[in-house]
């Protein structure tokens, strides 16, 4: 480990249950400043799972229960006392699906900075445009920005979506598999996307294309059933990797 | 081979079901028009009834069929809108959604009359506000909450769970979120439900019946508490009462055209509102 990696996430001994069935197993990992870290495994898993932990997404479904703490900025995120708003803005998420609001490319950007209580007009509009740019969707929308955000295509409808989520100014991004729905095209414009967005951000990132995961990431962990098998610098785990298990994943075993 | 004039079959009983409905409302329309629209005329829109109710205006019946429509649609669909919000989007105990359920399930099984004296003796009676356009508006408000909430219910529940996420995700509180997002995106839907009870709330006679109806009253409700004429009651008036039925009649039937019009109306207007306001929310 090198001097430039500074925890900025740590979990310590998470457990995780859907009623009785349980779907993390005592996971411990720590994610790194300005990193990429990619989770990868079979579906079913709990990448998911796991990742939604970390902006307390999980506390929406019903009949579930955690173990174990999640430490972000010296809080523990798991604790029952701990602000999910709060959290929710420094941990932003991209979703699976895109799930633009059925409001206009502008509205959806500006939707963020709203319910914080920004009311001025230039302000609101200077950020909706900045996070547009991040987001490489500026000059694709610049001229519809009252367009109805749901015309636009799947990838335009993904980079919209991070858009939104920067505009916030989050610190750290979830992204769960979110080229899932998008053509190779849109994928390779996401993966671009990620990679200049580390510079600034913390990223997590789920994905089952192992490919991507080389790509796009410095850290890997590998899950299977629930459990954490190995987590290791991407160039490691795809070289030489530790754990029978994580060398039959990324030899097609299974999956 | 079978299978096809199985099909065909079908498809040809399905086609004249259609027919027939159309048909029927067709002929409903059609029976409406022809017996009432002699009688419209200016004077009728405008003027209040002369002679015993043989002659002159229904002005005064169509001002207050509509004040007492939009009094139930101003009372019922922020406390139905409400009560659906609450059940879908808070998660109360299935103890609670289960009650609410059946009150509601059973609430829209009353006959209207029930209403009619529930009307009566409590707003009529027990709140003070007497035969006027408060207490119709309310009756009818609850006649038509069930109608509310279900359709509310369904819209919300349409409304898919990764908007909300996608709400929160961004660090909208739960509140945010069902004002900002989840409300906008049922809209449409809920005022399907609006739309259906203004027709309900315009044509009952049984709820308005003790509670605001006034047989005569020759100029415009001028407070909540005044008493009012109204198109369906006064429907009924002329074919049950009075002593000159060959010129009562037609009266009867264009009050009849006109409500049907003042639905046709008030439904138009919600479904433009619907629209304009709908459009960014459905894909
Ligand atoms: N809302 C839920 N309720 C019950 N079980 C769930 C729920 N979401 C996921 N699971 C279960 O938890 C396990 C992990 O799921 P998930 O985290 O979605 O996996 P992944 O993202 O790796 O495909 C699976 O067995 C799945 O069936
Ligand atoms: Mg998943």
């Amino acid at each position: 480990m090198s001097a430039e990696n500074i925890i900025r996430i740590q979990a310590e001994n998470v457990n995780f249950y859907y009623g009785r069935h349980k779907a993390l197993k005592n996971i411990n990992l720590d994610f790194y400043n300005n990193k990429v870290t990619s989770f990868i495994g079979p579906s079913g898993c709990g990448k998911s799972t796991f990742i939604r932990l970390l902006n307390k997404m999980n506390d929406l479904v019903a009949d579930t229960k955690t173990e174990g703490n999640i430490w972000l900025d010296g809080e523990n995120i798991l604790h029952d006392k701990a602000d999910a708003v709060k959290i929710r803005r420094k941990v932003g998420m991209v979703f699976q699906k895109p799930n633009p609001f059925a409001k206009t490319i502008f509205q959806n950007v500006s939707y963020g900075l709203e319910i914080n209580g920004e009311k001025n007009k230039k302000i609101i509009s200077d950020k909706v445009e900045e996070s547009l740019k991040k987001a490489a969707l500026w000059n694709e929308v610049k001229d519809r920005l009252a367009d109805n955000a749901l015309k636009l295509s799947g990838g335009q409808q993904q980079r919209l979506c991070i858009a939104r989520c920067l505009a916030v100014e989050p610190e750290v991004i979830l992204f769960d598999e979110p080229c899932a729905s998008l053509d190779p095209i849109s994928t390779n414009k996401i993966e671009e996307l990620i990679l200049e967005l580390k510079k600034q951000y913390t990223i997590v990132i789920v994905t089952h294309n192992m490919q991507q995961a080389a790509r796009v990431s410095d850290w890997t962990a590998f899950m299977y059933l629930g459990e954490l098998i190995e987590f290791a610098s991407t160039d490691k785990i795809f070289t030489v990797p530790k754990e029978k298990k994580t060398e039959e994943y990324l030899s097609g075993k299974f999956g | 081979m079978k299978n096809k004039i199985v099909e065909n079959i079908g498809f040809i009983i399905i086609t004249l079901c259609l027919l027939a409905t159309l048909f029927f409302l067709a002929l409903i329309i059609y029976f409406i028009f022809a017996k009432g629209i002699s009688v419209i005329s200016w004077e009728f829109l405008t003027c209040a009834p002369r002679k015993a109710m043989t002659a002159g205006g229904v002005a005064p019946a169509i001002a207050g069929t509509i004040f007492l429509t939009l009094g139930a649609v101003i009372f019922a669909l922020p406390l139905g809108m409400s009560c659906a919000i609450y059940l879908n989007e808070y998660n109360p105990s299935g103890f609670i959604v289960n009650a609410v359920r059946i009150g509601v399930n059973n609430l829209a099984g009353v006959p209207s009359v029930v209403f009619g004296l529930f009307g009566l003796a409590v707003f009529v009676k027990f709140l003070g506000f007497g035969v006027s356009v408060l207490s119709g508006s309310l009756t009818l408000g609850i006649l038509i909450l069930p109608a509310i909430i279900s359709a509310s219910q369904e819209a919300l529940t349409a409304v898919p769970q990764s908007v909300r996420e996608a709400s929160l995700a961004l660090g909208a509180t739960k509140l945010q979120t069902i004002v900002k997002t989840v409300i906008p995106s049922a809209l449409p839907g809920i005022m399907t439900g609006v739309i259906l009870s203004i027709g309900r709330a315009a044509g009952e006679t049984a709820p308005i019946l003790f509670t605001a109806a006034a047989f005569y009253k020759r100029g415009y409700p001028d407070s909540p508490f005044s008493e009012v004429m109204a198109l369906p009651y006064h429907i009924y008036a002329l074919m049950t009462e009075g002593t000159r039925p060959e010129l009562q009649t037609p009266i009867a039937y264009g009050c009849a055209l006109l409500l049907l019009a003042i639905v046709l109306l008030i439904s138009s207007a919600a479904i433009i509102l619907r629209n304009k306001y709908g459009r960014y929310y459905v894909s």
